[in-house]
């Protein structure tokens, strides 16, 4: 029988080693999966890169791993919101390094990986202090940037409800990052709100099919949130 | 001299935008034309982070923290909305199926080369988002923004001195002195606020125009 529930999230983590690349779904704190983020900083691994779109609000989440100093490099488009103070001074002080990427080619980066593309180009960012350095070329009188996928070793993502075959449906715009970044990790691990039977999902509805995925733990959801208005992208 | 308020700037823009659009209206002022589009038009908001059929903001209470634009600001979804990822998203925007775009920005130049991203300070911690994204890749791409600086300096430069965003990607200017598209044989304008000639508008502009449909001297 194939299940990939886990009991704890300190359990799904429990072999992120020093070192790793691990993206994080989410889009600000929509979609971003706290509770593993938790468990991480406690297991405690050292000079990770992290794949994001962001680099942390407030002091919790993905801004709680960078104070804790496990982060060595970043991996994001939008770093700088009204409330990215811990990124903001890690930066300053030069203890984090930043890779800056348009939003789409971090995202098609992440799927290309997934996807086992090697390389493509992309219109995005063509003239720019983004794509200094990278290939060129003209397709159909077009300029287009050569770009690389982005792998990781982990993953972790979170979801609405998922299954022991590790299928996942998301919830409104949270969903964001999660389905690609579940294709382009060794090992993705879901933190789902609601772990259901395998009859339970509509296989029609399923967005990340279980093949993506290698762990998933419940989390069930805590007091409801309310959004904050932050900064830009 | 006369300006146009913001809100007849995102009137102005709303007025250009056809019914059935496919839109993304960028962070800041452009957000302000969602709330000028013609009622009798069915136009859908695309919100990079993963929405068509963005609605306005909730009522005080009824917030979602899982239904946000790309702002981070609460939104809702309108009936016949969709959700999506990330790559989807931005192949919807990259791919060339929006119909428009609306950015603000730093500088745009004669060539329509866009600057909104970054002010190039030593000391500025860059972000960009989907900025590039939405330079290169909506089928018009709408800029929004004052004409001159707070120091009176033209906005509408031969060359981008800011970093640039995307090259030769801006369609049609809208700042509160005037409507300028950027066309193969230069600046045309459009429109100009009232009491605002086409000598003095240049002036201030520090760049070549013609009025639209006039052919320039040779």
């Amino acid at each position: 029988m194939i299940d990939k529930i886990v009991p704890s999230a300190a359990a799904a983590v429990a072999d992120i080693p020093d070192g790793a690349t691990v993206m994080i779904g989410g889009f600000g704190t929509a979609g971003m999966p706290s509770e593993l983020i938790d468990a991480l900083i406690v297991r405690g691994p050292r000079e990770l890169t992290i794949v994001n779109n962001n680099a942390g609000n407030g002091d919790t989440g993905l801004a709680a791993l960078l104070k804790a100093k496990l982060v060595r490099k970043i991996i994001c488009s939008f770093p700088r919101q009204t409330d990215s103070y811990v990124f903001d001074a890690l930066y300053r002080a030069g203890d984090i390094e930043l890779e800056l990427v348009p939003q789409g080619n971090l995202a098609e980066r992440i799927r290309a990986a997934g996807a086992g593309i090697g390389a493509f180009f992309t219109p995005t960012g063509f003239g720019t202090l983004l794509a200094e350095g990278k290939e060129t070329r003209v397709i159909d009188g077009r300029n287009y940037v050569l770009e690389y996928p982005i792998r990781a070793d982990f993953a972790l993502i979170k979801a609405l409800r998922g299954d022991r075959w590790g299928n996942l449906v998301y919830r409104k715009t949270a969903r964001n990052f999660g389905p690609i970044m579940a294709s382009a990790a060794k090992c993705t691990i879901a933190q789902v709100r609601e772990i259901v039977n395998l009859v339970d999902l509509d296989p029609e509805a399923v967005v990340t099919p279980g093949i993506f995925v290698k762990r998933v733990v419940e989390v069930p959801a805590a007091v409801k949130l309310v959004a904050q208005p932050g900064a830009a992208a | 001299m006369n300006r146009y308020t913001r809100e007849q700037m995102a009137a102005r823009v709303a007025r250009d935008i056809p019914n059935g659009a496919y839109v993304n209206l960028g962070i800041g002022l452009p957000t302000m034309v969602a709330n000028h589009l013609p009622k009798d038009r069915e136009i859908i908001l695309h919100t990079e982070n993963g929405l068509l059929g963005m609605g306005p903001a909730p009522e005080p209470g009824a917030e979602d923290v899982d239904l946000i634009n790309a702002g981070k600001q609460p939104v809702t979804a309108l009936p016949g909305a969709s959700f999506f990822h990330h790559a989807d998203s931005f192949a919807m925007m990259r791919g060339g199926h929006l119909d428009c775009c609306v950015l603000g920005a730093f500088q745009v130049s004669v060539r329509g080369d866009l600057a909104n991203w970054h002010t190039g300070a030593k000391d500025a911690i860059p972000a960009v988002g989907g900025a590039m994204d939405l330079a290169i890749g909506a089928k018009s791409v709408y800029v929004m923004m004052e004409h001159l600086t707070k120091k009176g300096e033209t906005k509408i430069v031969d060359n981008c001195t800011y970093p640039v965003t995307g090259l030769a990607c801006v369609n049609r200017i809208y700042t509160d002195l005037a409507v300028i598209d950027i066309t193969p044989q230069g600046l045309a304008v459009i429109e100009m606020v009232d009491g605002m000639t086409l000598p003095e508008l240049s002036r201030l502009s520090g760049v070549p125009l013609v009025m639209a449909g006039v052919r320039a001297a040779a």
